[in-house]
């Protein structure tokens, strides 16, 4: 019957000093919104990263070197390695690319721009990485055999080095030897930590030439004929390198498909959102016990007004009900907000990532936003109703 | 009819061992229906501590206490909450009303922890006011209030349950003259019209006012007896 006249106390207690107020709703709003836009950034990079790595196709193996260990030798991976993985031998493999991939600074006119991933292949490797070209052309074998210094170049690469010009024909200096730009990938955005656009592909020799020398190749990806021929094509791959290596026990190269890379990377990203979710916790904690803070000074500050209700006929319930509802409406009206505010910034795209939402998220930071009004409200509304009315009333 | 106020052997104890102070030590109090009271006293010979008691905002270390029959010894606090709201008016010394509040809100408090819906409420309240002369003054907070007027929304806020007692703790204490005079007269006229009031004073021409005069003495009734004529 009084539920509702107590209410209106408690909003009269809140309206009363509004300034109060509005900064301990913004401490809940804060720690409500930061756990749903850390969540959902945390989510849209793992969601971009399965995205890139699926768009690979699930018919890649790509075999990589080991570092040299104490007491074993390492052979590297050549290109007759990869050469040797197409064959009678393995009736499952469809493609072996040697790739090898540097750093590189690209200059055009008195422009440069540091190119994060300058990579040498030949032309399957457009096909088994899912690049479709933009504008011009890809390079063909015969430009690997020739070792033509032409180069295919990726969407930001275009647009840093060759802003408001049409790259085709243009003639670019890499590492000082020029090349001539015959194509623009089409762009792929974002992988979540790594710009995928921020590329360059050229010939495996060229590059070889100009570049990187002749080493170890960085990876050969090898494609097998169907996603159902991969276990087969990565028993047949092994086989054929440990032969080529002469492998007894520890092979000095490491095969990953597309699944393990998917499971590592997820891995990876699931990491990075619980570690932001937890910061975001944080947040909210701190939200919550400015909420107690506030509500003890809160109390400390009306125990006179505590003892003049007791001295009319307060009962410890009503009193009791009254800090509470303060406390739970400054925490639900914060959440609230919080999620207003989660949603609206979850629209943009943050640090280049998509947030992707995670409906559970907004509702676990909403409901733990009303426990922590009535969880952290509790201690200094208890302590306010068991004052004795004389007490309070000669509280200075 | 059984008296409204029976005090019988009443002690209060504050702290405990070597340190104890004895504020009331074994005493004696029969207030009638439709009495005028002053108490009086030096500080400290604990006649705020009887009135507190008496007004169920402090509890008695030992002895009886008989509000209108009612033994308050057997009640606990949700008990006493309900008494303090039904019985008893409290009049303070320093006002103690709820501040930012409205006069009106402020009367209108013990109706709404009394369960009084809305009209009837504002009506009482309204008529609580008037009867203090203060209807031009519904909405006025405490702080737009001089001391006087402030004091008369307090017995406004004491009246409005029509209590069985009125309990004024030095009610006069922060007047000035002409403010002391409204405010005497008011009680009188509550007093008139057969409310019981009890107030404590250390002026004797407020003490005047009232039919009977308690002296309380170290913890103890010292003296009890029509004004004027102490006995």
């Amino acid at each position: 019957m009084r539920i509702f006249e107590i209410a209106a106390f408690a909003v009269r207690g809140l309206t009363a000093n509004k300034m109060r107020s509005g900064l301990t709703t913004l401490g809940i709003l804060i720690g409500v919104a930061s756990v749903i836009l850390l969540i959902a950034v945390g989510n849209g990079a793992s969601s971009a990263v399965q995205q890139s790595i699926a768009g690979l196709g699930t018919n890649i193996l790509t075999i990589s070197p080991l570092r040299a260990q104490p007491g074993s030798t390492v052979k590297p991976l050549t290109t007759a390695d990869a050469a040797a993985l197409v064959g009678p031998d393995s009736p499952d493999v469809k493609y072996a690319s040697p790739v090898v991939s540097a750093q590189a600074t690209a200059g055009y006119g008195t422009t440069s721009y540091a190119i994060s991933q300058f990579i040498g292949s030949d032309p399957r490797y457009f096909e088994t990485t899912n690049s479709a070209v933009a504008q011009g052309n890809l390079f063909s074998d015969n430009d690997v055999q020739q070792a033509r210094k032409v180069v295919v170049i990726g969407a930001t690469v275009a647009t840093q080095l060759f802003p408001g010009l049409d790259p085709i024909g243009k003639s670019m200096l890499v590492n000082n030897i020029p090349f001539t730009v015959i194509g623009v990938l089409a762009a792929k955005g974002s992988s979540g930590l790594q710009d995928a656009d921020d590329m360059a592909v050229a010939p495996l020799t060229t590059t070889q030439n100009a570049l990187t020398g002749y080493g170890s190749l960085t990876q050969i990806v090898v494609q097998a004929r169907s996603a159902d021929a991969l276990p087969n094509a990565q028993a047949q791959v092994t086989t054929i390198l440990n032969g080529r290596h002469k492998i007894t026990t520890t092979p000095d190269y490491r095969i990953l498909s597309q699944d393990q890379l998917l499971t590592a990377r997820t891995a990876t990203t699931e990491t990075f959102t619980v570690l932001l979710a937890s910061v975001a916790a944080i947040s909210l904690l701190v939200g919550g016990i400015g909420i107690t803070n506030i509500m003890l000074v809160t109390v400390t500050e009306r125990i006179r007004e505590i003892g003049i209700r007791k001295a009319v006929g307060a009962p410890r319930s009503s009193i009791l009900g009254q800090f509470l509802i303060e406390a739970t409406l400054l925490s639900l009206f914060g959440g609230a907000l919080g999620v207003a505010a989660g949603l609206i910034g979850s629209q943009f795209t943050i640090a280049g990532i998509k947030p992707v939402l995670v409906p559970s998220s907004v509702l676990l930071a909403f409901a733990v936003s009303a426990l922590i009004g009535l969880f952290f409200g509790s201690y200094p509304a208890s302590r306010a109703a068991k004052l004795r009315p004389i007490e309070a009333l000669r509280h200075e | 009819m059984s008296p409204v106020i029976e005090v019988r052997d009443l002690r209060k104890t504050y702290g405990a061992g070597d340190t104890a102070v004895h504020a009331l030590r074994g005493l004696d109090l029969t207030v009638e229906q439709g009495e005028y009271i002053a108490i009086m006293g030096a500080s400290g010979s604990g006649k705020s501590t009887l009135l507190n008691i008496l007004g169920c905002l402090d509890v008695p270390t030992s002895g009886k206490y008989l509000l209108d029959g009612i033994d308050t010894g057997d009640f606990d606090e949700e008990q006493l909450s309900l008494l303090r709201n039904r019985k008893i008016g409290f009049v303070f010394q320093s006002f103690n009303l709820v501040p930012r509040t409205t006069a009106l809100a402020n009367v209108e408090l013990p109706l709404v922890y009394a369960g009084v819906r809305r009209a009837q409420r504002r009506e009482r309240a309204l008529a609580a006011l008037d009867l203090v002369g203060l209807t031009d003054r519904t909405h006025h907070r405490p702080n737009e209030l001089s001391g006087g007027q402030q004091q008369r929304v307090a017995i406004a806020r004491a009246l409005v349950t029509s209590p069985a007692i009125v309990l004024a703790d030095e009610p006069t204490g922060n007047l000035d003259t002409d403010s002391s005079r409204e405010v005497l007269g008011i009680l009188d006229r509550l007093n008139a019209s057969g409310r019981t009031v009890v107030l404590i004073t250390h002026e004797d021409s407020v003490a005047a006012h009232a039919m009977r005069t308690v002296r309380v003495v170290d913890g103890c009734v010292h003296s009890d007896g029509v004004a004027g004529v102490l006995v």
